[in-house]
């Protein structure tokens, strides 16, 4: 490795910029400058230093603040471009096919090329999520390569400077003080304590700090940055994350999937809706209610200890509890959120057997779809025998009746309806708004009375290991921001010289007003000559300036 | 040379974990499913069910047979199609250790009973009523057949309607030395 | 006279202070002479004392609608607009504090008042709540993140003033062409300001049944003369204006029929202006900013910015998760609106980088404060009214 020999005396290595003791300039690029590059201290980026073997070459493509800044640019756009149309987890159709469709239905032949391009799940797809991590990896290797030299840096600052690195410091001045000139030191050097400046002295020379931990916060809100990624990342390992849904009819009783030997029983579903009338954008887009409350009504259960999955007996409640949005129930880490429901799928169903003629009844069949009966008897004597039932009655499949799903879309019956006057039985089958009667003319018919109907509530269930993490990650970054951002990093270095002349220079990473604030009072207590802004003077040059101290 | 050398290897370990956990991340973002407790080769989770007939039947008492887990429904078609060859499959198995116990979608006794003695089948069928069964065993679609070794591990998930060749072949791997 | 008519009369109040306040700041600038310094100083104590008042009479609109409706006045577009405006106010009199400068004034007064006109623009009736919404988080993550947006707001503010004074408006440039654009930007929300008022004063309204992306059958009111007819559309309101052309059911031909008329109205407004003055809007402003010091307008728009971030990502992001993990048990879900809050900070992230890096300074950095707040304008106007998803209001 090269090493850059200082006037000073100090070896600085290789592309350091400002001499890490001195501060004198060392390439000819920033001797050309006219107010010296502080960023970083000017200290060598541990990345440029060498750039040989192929570790090397990642490590530098990585630190490099370009690539950070496109990656940030690139993650950006990717992440807005998955907003174009709506994602497939917010489009509720189950299969691949079926998806497809809907985009090319609903979005035309955008979203068929959408969805061929897989935008349409961008956000799990591999190349957005190598993306992120890029950019993860991005932070962790700029941190620790900008990180660890400025700190280096800033530990080992002399509190004389050079000349050059005085003069060439944005706000700067020069020259004799107006009283008391023998005191300047001890009465700058007293001001700037008060002003709760960390002040160092040297001989004749002052150098004075306050809010140096403010240049870590971009460091430490990375470290927080980080572990929030590695949180997120948890997700994936078994055990850190269960996310399942699941559908519960009123009165049903399920295993709770993703939480082992618990049982969810549906009690009740409720949907209220504010009795107002409609107002405003409603009306415009022609939505008449507003819901008011979702609410699922639910006990938990749990088996018996050392049972095992199907044993649903004897089992244990643990408690009751009103799930509604924004309150989940809440077990164990667990939580079961209220998240989408049906309302009115059909329970019971019940029917008149009818005489054809008279219309007059033999009396009521209620069937309970969800276990329905061999057969019912009536008082008078008369039977009616269930042969089938098909809950989602689909049309006939070499004349037997089909169902396409296992809930009551469209529910479907056979019945034997044995009589006084007809003691064999007729059959009949029934759906809605369908008779057939393949015996030919019957005398009695099921006439259909009425029907009972339940809610079914859409619950999810969480369980997410990783969330104290998230808050650590959280509140580690949100403490190096607020560092970062709302403290600032003030030097002032002064120097007398043997004559009397008091050189000051003054930097701060941000926030030049409130430093020059700082200075004014200084230049009153120490009768300091006035500061030249260099930067302001230079932009300012051709324009007509404002009366000192008056800004417009 | 030697602090330059200290630094590429520390560079070298810092990359190596951050592309370890990078792949991970993604191979576990990719094969999502597959890092599911219920694989091939694992162990098949214990559970008890109670047939038609009123018989309980446990996984664990089968130890040293052969079991096929069959998930169904009585609207699922390609379960009907395969029901016969497994009910032949499941006479010819009969005194070679293998066990066939078919598990129903929380449908009711009255669909299942008549659906049972329409199709003629002659293994023991239960209702998992509280579908704990099927959670336990993450069943998506329907038919899904869980073939069990007689060390109670998972020879193989077959998901779709299955030949009777194939039921043979199957139920012939699970079968006790 | 009730809680909610002395709401809606506190904003009208509020309105025209600021309305006066931007000129008592115009009075402020406009003094040349040195002997008027002391002048100058008194219009610039008494346009801020108007623009306190008024930000007063509009927390007060806030409180009392609270108090009425019995949740936060953040929860539909008329009324989370209204408290962008406000929180923009009250950015805007802390940073006059800090660093006391008339200009600013000029510009921010302007943008809340167009921000102001254009939620009042929207249903200002009290809509109940829904229930995802009923949550205090919600309120605490909605009024962190306004904040935070406002005073990214006063950083596009002192960007502006900066592109202002230091962009030549008399010559063809790239910069001179966007800096008018975003000038005729604000004077097509003037636009829509306009058609809106216009067609109410005319009490225009046209009633639809259309059928949707969904094969439904679903009416809709229009409040502007439709120019697009939503997809199989039928009159239900008689001696209308029948549509010139009929849209498929994906887009929503009302929201783009207002657009439409905004443009038309903003199109013609602009060519009057032009037509009336005889010069770039642009160079209209230029006078007021004349005498502003550079260097400073530099550092307050990155300053803002700086004061702005953390603000933003605690109310935006973090408040935001935490609402959605108590809602839904998830505290991230790609749901567009929150892809957008993401897109700002990282927009954000990459401005802060920029600038301390790169050394991105002066004219980079004002147009980067002013892309950022079209930015935060756009999520909060096409994201809640195009693109749907949870957040979308009414």
């Amino acid at each position: 490795m090269n090493i850059i020999l200082c006037e000073c005396g100090h070896e600085n290595p290789e592309g350091t910029n400002l001499c890490q003791k001195c501060g004198s300039p060392l390439t000819l690029e920033e001797k050309s400058k006219k107010i010296a590059d502080m960023r970083y201290e000017g200290t060598a980026i541990r990345s440029k230093t060498y750039n040989k073997s192929i570790i090397d070459k990642i490590w530098n493509f990585f630190s490099s603040v370009k690539v950070g800044i496109s990656l940030i640019i690139i993650n950006l756009v990717a992440a807005s471009i998955g907003t174009i149309l709506p994602q497939e987890f917010y489009v509720s159709v189950a299969t691949d096919a079926e998806k497809e469709k809907y985009y090319s239905d609903v979005y035309g032949w955008f979203g068929e090329i959408y969805y061929a391009l897989g935008l349409s799940d961008l956000y799990s797809s591999l190349w957005f999520q190598i993306l992120v991590l890029m950019l993860g990896v991005s932070i962790i290797i700029a941190s620790i390569d900008r990180g660890i030299p400025l700190h280096k840096s800033l530990k080992n600052q002399r509190v004389k400077r050079h000349t050059s690195f005085m003069k060439r410091q944005r706000i700067y001045s020069e020259g004799k003080p107006s009283e008391n000139t023998d005191q300047t030191l001890q009465l700058a050097e007293q001001t700037l304590k008060n002003l709760k400046y960390n002040v160092r002295r040297e001989d004749d020379a002052i150098l004075a700090e306050r809010g140096r931990f403010s240049r870590y916060g971009a460091y430490i809100n990375h470290v927080g940055l980080i572990i929030f990624i590695i949180a997120v990342m948890l997700h994936l390992v078994p055990g850190f994350y269960v996310d399942e849904s699941i559908w519960l009819r009123e009165g049903e009783t399920r295993a709770i999937p993703g939480m082992d030997g618990y049982f969810l029983k549906n009690d009740q579903f409720i949907l209220e809706t504010y009795d107002n009338d409609p107002q405003g954008e409603q009306i415009k887009q022609g939505i008449n209610v507003v819901a008011k409350n979702y609410q699922t009504d639910v006990t938990l259960y749990k088996q018996q200890e050392n049972a095992v999955p199907g044993q649903a007996e004897d089992l244990e409640e643990v408690k009751q509890f009103n799930i509604r949005v924004n309150h989940p129930l809440k077990h164990e880490g667990y939580a079961v959120y209220q998240m989408d429901f049906r309302l009115n799928e059909i329970k019971t169903m019940v029917f008149d057997l009818t005489l054809k003629e008279t219309e007059e009844s033999l009396g009521q069949v209620s069937i309970d779809l969800t276990n329905p009966q061999d057969e019912y008897l009536l008082d008078n004597g008369a039977k009616v025998e269930l042969m089938g039932f098909y809950p989602d009655f689909s049309g006939f499949k070499e004349g037997v009746p089909q169902t396409a799903t296992q809930t009551p879309n469209n529910p479907a019956f056979i019945f034997k309806m044995s009589t006084p006057e007809k003691p064999e039985g007729e059959t009949s089958f029934v759906a809605i708004q369908q008779t057939l009667e393949p015996e030919g003319n019957n005398m009695y018919k099921m006439k259909f009375a009425n029907v009972e109907t339940r809610h079914m509530s859409g619950l999810m269930v969480r369980y997410d290991r990783t969330i104290p993490l998230l808050i650590v990650g959280a509140i580690i970054f949100m403490v190096g921001v607020v560092i970062g951002s709302y403290w600032n990093h003030r030097r002032i270095w002064i120097e007398q010289l043997e004559d009397g002349t008091v050189r000051l220079a003054a930097h701060t990473n941000k926030n030049w007003f409130g430093m020059k604030k700082d200075l004014d009072v200084l230049k009153k207590h120490a009768h300091i000559p006035q500061y030249v802004d260099q930067l302001e003077s230079e932009n300012n040059e051709h324009v007509e300036t404002e009366k000192d101290g008056k800004t417009l | 040379m030697e602090k330059k050398r200290k630094r590429s290897v520390t560079r070298g370990i810092i990359l190596a974990i951050l592309a370890i956990a990078i792949g991970y991340t993604v191979y576990g973002a990719v094969t999502k499913d597959k890092l599911e407790v219920v694989k091939a080769g694992a162990q098949a989770p214990d559970f008890e069910v109670v047939d038609l007939n009123g018989e309980k039947h446990r996984l664990k008492d089968y130890e040293g047979k052969g079991v096929v887990l069959n998930f169904w429904g009585t609207w699922c078609e390609p379960c009907e199609r395969e029901f016969p060859a497994m009910t032949r499959q499941y006479s010819a198995f009969a005194n070679k250790g293998v066990q066939i116990i078919a598990v129903n979608f929380a449908q009711s006794e009255f669909e299942v009973k008549k659906y049972v003695a329409n199709m003629g089948m002659t293994f023991p069928v239960a209702i998992d009523k509280t579908k704990s069964v099927f959670t336990a065993y993450s069943i998506g679609p329907l038919p899904t057949s869980i073939f069990i070794k007689p060390d109670g591990t998972i020879d193989r998930i077959i998901t779709g309607e299955m030949s009777e060749e194939k039921i043979a072949q199957y139920m012939e791997s699970i079968k006790p030395e | 006279m009730s809680l909610i008519d002395l709401s809606g009369y506190l904003l009208y109040v509020a309105f025209f202070c600021y309305l006066f306040g931007t000129f008592l700041f115009g009075g402020a600038i406009k003094e040349k002479n040195d002997t008027a310094a002391s002048r100058a100083d008194k219009y610039g104590k008494l346009a801020i004392t108007v623009t306190i008042i008024g930000f007063v009479a509009q927390l007060g609109y806030f409180i009392t609608r609270w108090i009425y409706t019995g949740h936060a006045p953040v929860s539909n577009m008329f009324e989370f607009t209204t408290a962008f405006g406000m929180f923009i106010i009250l950015s805007f009199i802390v940073i006059f504090f800090m660093y006391k400068v008339s200009a600013l004034g000029v510009v921010a007064l302007p943008i809340a008042l167009l921000i102001i006109a254009y939620a009042s623009m929207f249903p200002t009736e009290v809509s109940p709540l829904v229930p995802s919404l009923q949550s205090h988080w919600l309120t605490i993550h909605v009024i962190t993140a306004a904040i935070g947006q406002s005073i990214f707001g006063i950083s596009a503010v002192a960007g502006l003033i900066y592109l202002l004074k230091n962009v030549n408006m008399n010559e063809r440039s790239k910069e001179s062409f966007w800096l008018e654009t975003v000038m005729f930007c604000c004077v097509l929300i003037v636009g829509f300001v306009a058609a809106t008022v216009t067609f109410n004063v005319m009490d225009y309204e046209a009633k639809y049944e259309y059928v949707d992306t969904l094969d439904k059958v679903s009416t809709s009111t229009y409040m502007m003369p439709p120019i697009f007819g939503m997809n199989e559309y039928v009159e239900l309101t008689e001696d209308r204006m029948t549509p010139l052309v009929e849209l498929p059911a994906l887009i929503d031909a009302r929201k783009l029929t207002t657009v439409v008329w905004s443009v038309l109205f903003g199109t013609v407004i602009y060519i009057l202006i032009r037509l009336i003055f005889r010069r770039k809007v642009a160079t209209m402003f230029q006078p007021l900013v004349k005498r502003v010091n550079s260097t400073l307008m530099d550092e307050i728009a990155y300053r803002t910015v700086l004061i702005a971030f953390p603000i933003f990502t605690l109310g935006a992001l973090i408040f935001a998760m935490i609402w959605a993990q108590k809602a839904w048990g998830r505290f991230w879900g790609w749901d567009p609106k929150e892809v957008w809050a993401l897109v700002t900070w990282l927009f954000y992230a990459a401005f802060l980088h920029l600038r301390l890096s790169k050394g991105w300074e002066g004219k980079k950095t004002a147009w980067l404060t002013v892309i950022g707040f079209l930015i935060i304008l756009f999520n909060l106007v096409v994201v809640n009214l195009v693109i749907a998803g949870l957040h979308s209001y009414a």
